[in-house]
């Protein structure tokens, strides 16, 4: 179960949002809407444990994800603006080296066959540098593939995606659910993925 | 992990060779400027040489600091890497180890070659690449805690020459020092003894100093 109880961000005097709060249950899915500037990545970064918050509490199965630490992230991918895929790396090592990173070694065949999934069938091999950018996104998101995580965090993840990728991702989204996983996600786009329960999260 | 990390900012450094020339030939020029602009004294040469090598064996390894975490930082790597369930300081110290082999250990293999224009004599000059051996890890350590305190500032560049700097003196005096000692004639195996202490101190803190500036950064 994962839990944020009364969180609020500050950035400089100014207040993004405060008096958040929500509960996870497993198969649950949260998506935070509101429009640009209403503090959803900072949101989502908190959620992460990659900022604090000015206020509240976030745990994971009761416990505060900070004095989790690295067990916390054991459980969670977070895919950002940022994809995190290298330049020079090509699509396979990317996908290869951020999974390491996440502590889940893949071998070289599950990262064919992930990347084939997102659709980059014989691209494997080329650097991200020459790939477009929604194919760069397709390697980032290649990761919620071969990962075991139970929470996904995920910021924009449709954005630069074509209409066949938002259907894979759609089916992608609803099988973790279905396995029990949970998603927290922001979108401007329309996408109809069926949770067990969908938390609608306002931010003004 | 720690191997990993190693070998992916290895191979990213095999792709953009350039990075690393660059650090190598200001090195090699800034040293070579030296006697072509003091005239052949060649005991003059020799009395400057150790801290000539040693500045400019700094100055390069700084050149290169901004490059260790920017480019991770740019690209939302360095984001996955703070949520990495992997330990933050080993993570560094391989970024670290990375660092040092793609810009000190160059360095060093280069060093006795410019000794050669100072007339340092032989043993001076395997004292002075030794000292270097043992030095440029400690460079490469305390730099990345001040990479990681300017990461996503603006001016970092010059910010981090002057918190980093600094902190590079002791390493600059015993390393300077031991060749110096060495030409005298006098014992120098104190200087290097320091100066392997500070090494051993390096690694032992700076990653965890370095990872805790990495998320203070990152906030």
């Amino acid at each position: 179960m994962f839990q944020g109880t009364n969180l609020a961000c500050v950035r400089g005097d100014r207040k993004l949002f405060e008096s958040i709060s929500f509960k996870l249950e497993a198969g649950c899915l949260m998506q935070v809407n509101g429009p640009n500037g209403s503090g959803k990545t900072s949101l989502l970064r908190i959620l992460c444990g990659l900022s604090s918050p000015g206020m509240g509490i976030i745990s994971w199965n009761d416990v505060a994800i900070g004095t989790l630490g690295n067990e916390y992230f054991r459980e969670l991918t977070y895919i950002g603006h940022l994809s995190g895929t290298k330049d020079d790396l090509t699509a396979l090592e990317n996908l290869r080296i951020s999974s390491a990173l996440a502590g889940q070694k893949i071998s070289d065949k599950q990262a064919q066959d992930a990347l084939a999934y997102m659709g980059l069938r014989g691209r494997e091999s080329l650097p991200a540098k020459v790939l477009s950018q929604g194919q760069r996104r397709r390697v980032a998101l290649a990761r919620l593939l071969v990962c075991k995580t139970k929470l996904w965090i995920l910021d924009e993840p449709l954005a630069a995606l074509d209409v066949g990728a938002v259907k894979l991702m759609q089916a992608l989204l609803e099988q973790h659910l279905k396995q029990g996983g949970m998603v927290i996600m922001t979108t401007h786009q329309d996408i109809d993925v069926t949770a067990a329960s969908t938390i609608q999260l306002q931010l003004a | 992990m720690f191997f990993w990390i190693v070998q992916r900012d290895l191979l990213l450094a095999v792709r953009r060779r350039s990075d690393v020339l660059t650090t190598l030939f200001f090195f090699i020029i800034v040293v070579s400027l030296f006697p072509l602009s003091v005239g052949p004294e060649m005991n003059m040469l020799r009395t400057m040489a150790p801290g000539v090598v040693w500045v400019a064996a700094l100055l390069a390894s700084m050149l290169s600091l901004g490059r260790l975490f920017a480019s991770d930082y740019l690209d939302g790597t360095l984001e996955q890497m703070l949520l990495s369930p992997q330990s933050l300081p080993i993570l560094v110290l391989g970024k670290a180890l990375a660092h040092w082999m793609v810009s000190g250990v160059p360095l060093v293999m280069m060093a006795p070659v410019l000794g050669i224009q100072y007339d340092l004599p032989l043993d001076a000059l395997f004292v002075l690449t030794f000292s270097l051996l043992l030095g440029t890890p400690v460079l490469s350590l305390i730099g990345a805690i001040g990479a990681g305190l300017t990461l996503g500032l603006r001016g970092s560049g010059v910010l981090v020459s002057l918190l980093v700097l600094p902190l590079y003196i002791p390493v600059l005096i015993f390393g300077a020092g031991a060749v110096e000692a060495n030409m005298a004639g006098i014992a120098f195996d104190a200087h290097l003894s320091l100066l392997g202490a500070f090494l051993l101190v390096s690694i032992v803190f700076a990653p965890w100093a370095a990872a805790a500036s990495l998320r203070v950064s990152m906030e």
